[in-house]
């Protein structure tokens, strides 16, 4: 039973996993920019929500309707004005500049705000759970983080396959310079796509806070290498990939947290090294060109 | 090397200028080893900081300016190099033994960790890199021989801390020539003409039949070897690992980029200038705290994006200079000129970095 159990919290987990990975998806789909920030974009939404929360005193929730807008504000911006330099220049440079933004916020979020955990209260949903069977429980915040995640990248799918905007964005990812010459400015394009990618970071980083209690400065670090996790197993360019991805890497970590205590992130770790030795292409393969 | 086409150009490989700097160089390891004897160690022992920054830069160009893969996780190497010196200190090598044995055996390691990064390429190489290197340090600190996650001290070391820093010092000093050495003369060879073209561009190296994955298989290789010795000089200098969440860092990783985009990524000289700058800096500003490093992650980011040659890129550029000439340039002689004189006509040297 306690593996059974374990099983399920994985999965669930894989649900936070997937909807951190989904921002960088989004972003690497798109643009081809690996952002090595995406962990401390993370931890900046998070930071954004826990300030919010403190200022206005109101609840979790009505703060995630100022921080994902506002982080994809800043997304939005970020793009225009330092990655699409930074694109054009040469393959390394995003690379080079993200990691450069990796280093900039937590500094500054510690000189801020100290290493100390700043606390996300989830209210009651962070202790309310269903009993399924005996023995298993399922915690409401991680059912609804990955029913949330489930909607993200259905509505993603969505948003790519029908809107206008969607399709831009593809055809950006395949040629941005023909898109150009149909009179769509395709910078404005991958802006939408890094704000999109920014705000649903946020998002993620505010339910790994609730999920841990709070958010540290450090957070970004560990989650950066979650998300990535979760897209390289999942597959490159594939969203539901993703989400399997995530599945993957949540269920070795529970299952490995039943055997010791210490064990779950070296396990994570050497799950991926494994999916990326015997199955580099990840456990989906991609359809949709995203 | 200089290669004669009959009646019209031959091709140069800067052997005059190779041998002013190679004299020079010679002579300032020589005066720098001779240092100690002269100056205070106390001073000369703060200069070991920089010849491992300078080696740390070096390797870390040579991977992603030259071969294109940008590592975060040099880190691994840095950490298994000072723990490799704790494996061999303790089956009774001398300590200087033991930084050079674990080095070879790191780079044992890294040979198949290659395979397994070379799956992903770019920002998820970047990546891939970072995650192997947390999972080093995960399997590192399961070890309770090594400390478990305390860190630990050398336990079989000389007491006279005089003698500890001196021999330091050398080695430190040594590994920087031979980073330096093995690069220079690296970048000359066959080999490091196939770097330099996957550098300006892979595709076409490729076509031209350079087997591009075994190149940048060596330099991985090489990077890690030079990372661990790194690795042992830290230890060997704080006679010890405070814990491994410090040797394992990734801003070891953070701060070998600032160096190598500072200086100039793609370049000898760049590197060695972006080390210099840095330690420079660090005396002075470290003690700024976190918005130093706050400084530093804007200023790469203003140099990638504005500057993104480097210090010594723009003035090389400018200036049209080499220290470290590895290029090669086309001259045209005099159709009578049948001998390779280097002083015969040079009109117009086109230089072929």
């Amino acid at each position: 039973m306690p593996i059974l159990n374990a099983l399920v919290q994985g999965i669930l987990l894989g649900g936070l996993f997937a909807m951190a990975a989904l921002g960088l998806s989004i972003a690497f789909g798109v643009l081809r920019v690996v952002n090595l920030a995406h962990g401390e974009i993370m931890t900046l939404g998070a930071y954004l929500a826990a300030v919010t929360l403190t200022a206005t005193g109101l609840n979790v929730w009505v703060s995630l309707l100022v921080v994902v807008p506002l982080m994809g504000f800043v997304g939005y911006w970020v793009q225009r004005a330092v990655l699409q330099r930074a694109l054009r220049l040469s393959e390394l440079s995003p690379l080079l500049v993200t990691f450069g933004i990796s280093i900039i916020i937590p500094n500054v979020l510690i000189e801020l705000f100290t290493t100390n955990k700043r606390l996300i209260p989830a209210g009651d949903l962070a202790v309310q759970s269903i009993t399924i069977v005996d023995g298993i429980t399922i915690g409401v915040l991680p059912l609804l983080t990955m029913v949330l995640a489930l909607v993200l990248i259905a509505g993603m799918q969505l948003f790519l396959a029908r809107t206008r905007l969607g399709q831009y964005m593809r055809a950006a990812a395949d040629d941005s310079d023909t898109l150009r010459l149909m009179g769509v400015d395709y910078r404005k394009v991958y802006a939408f796509a890094m704000g999109i990618a920014f705000a649903v970071a946020a998002l993620a980083g505010v339910f790994f806070g609730m999920r841990q209690g709070g958010v540290t400065p450090f957070d970004g670090q560990l989650t950066v290498l979650f998300a990535f996790e979760a897209v390289i197993i999942g597959g490159l360019g594939s969203l539901w990939g993703t989400l399997a991805g995530g599945i993957v890497l949540g269920v070795a970590q529970t299952v490995a947290g039943v055997v010791s205590p210490e064990l779950p992130l070296l396990v994570g770790n050497l799950v991926f090294i494994a999916i990326l030795v015997f199955r580099p292409t990840g456990i989906v393969q991609s359809k949709v060109a995203v | 090397m200089t290669e004669l086409i009959p009646g019209s150009i031959r091709v140069d490989r800067y052997r005059q200028k190779t041998l002013v700097t190679g004299v020079t160089i010679a002579a300032i390891f020589t005066l720098l080893a001779l240092a100690p004897y002269a100056i205070d160690p106390s001073i000369t022992s703060t200069w070991i900081k920089l010849f491992y920054l300078i080696t740390l830069a070096t390797m870390w160009n040579l991977l992603a300016g030259y071969a294109g893969m940008v590592s975060v996780g040099q880190q691994a190497y840095i950490g298994l190099g000072a723990y490799g010196l704790f494996v061999f200190n303790d089956l009774g090598f001398d300590p200087y033994s033991s930084a050079l044995i674990a080095s070879a055996v790191v780079g044992l390691i890294a040979l198949p960790l290659s395979f397994v990064a070379f799956r992903l390429r770019g920002g998820y190489f970047a990546i891939g890199t970072w995650v192997i290197a947390e999972s080093i340090r995960q399997i590192v600190i399961r070890f309770d021989s090594l400390g478990a996650g305390r860190g630990r001290s050398i336990s079989n070391y000389t007491e006279d801390p005089i003698l500890r820093n001196l021999f330091t010092y050398w080695l430190a000093l040594g590994i920087l020539a031979l980073a330096l050495a093995g690069t220079f003369f690296l970048l000359r060879s066959r080999l490091g003409i196939a770097l330099q073209s996957i550098r300006d561009n892979e595709i076409g190296a490729r076509a031209l039949g350079i087997n591009v994955n075994r190149t940048k298989r060596v330099v991985f290789v090489v990077a890690a070897i030079g990372a661990s010795l790194v690795g042992s000089v830290i230890c060997l200098q704080s006679i010890g690992v405070a814990s491994p969440s410090q040797i394992f860092s990734v801003s070891y990783s953070a701060f070998m980029i600032f160096m190598v985009l500072i200086g100039g990524i793609g370049t000898i000289e760049g590197p060695i200038l972006g080390a210099v700058i840095y330690f420079v800096m660090d005396l002075y500003f470290s003690q700024l705290g976190l918005w130093y490093l706050v400084a530093l992650g804007v200023l790469a980011v203003l140099v990638t994006l504005f500057l993104p040659k480097g210090i010594w890129g723009e003035l090389s550029s400018r200036f049209n200079i080499t220290l470290f000439p590895v290029g090669h340039r086309v001259i045209a002689t005099l159709p009578v000129a049948t001998t390779a004189n280097v002083d015969v006509a040079e009109p117009t040297p086109t230089p072929v970095s």
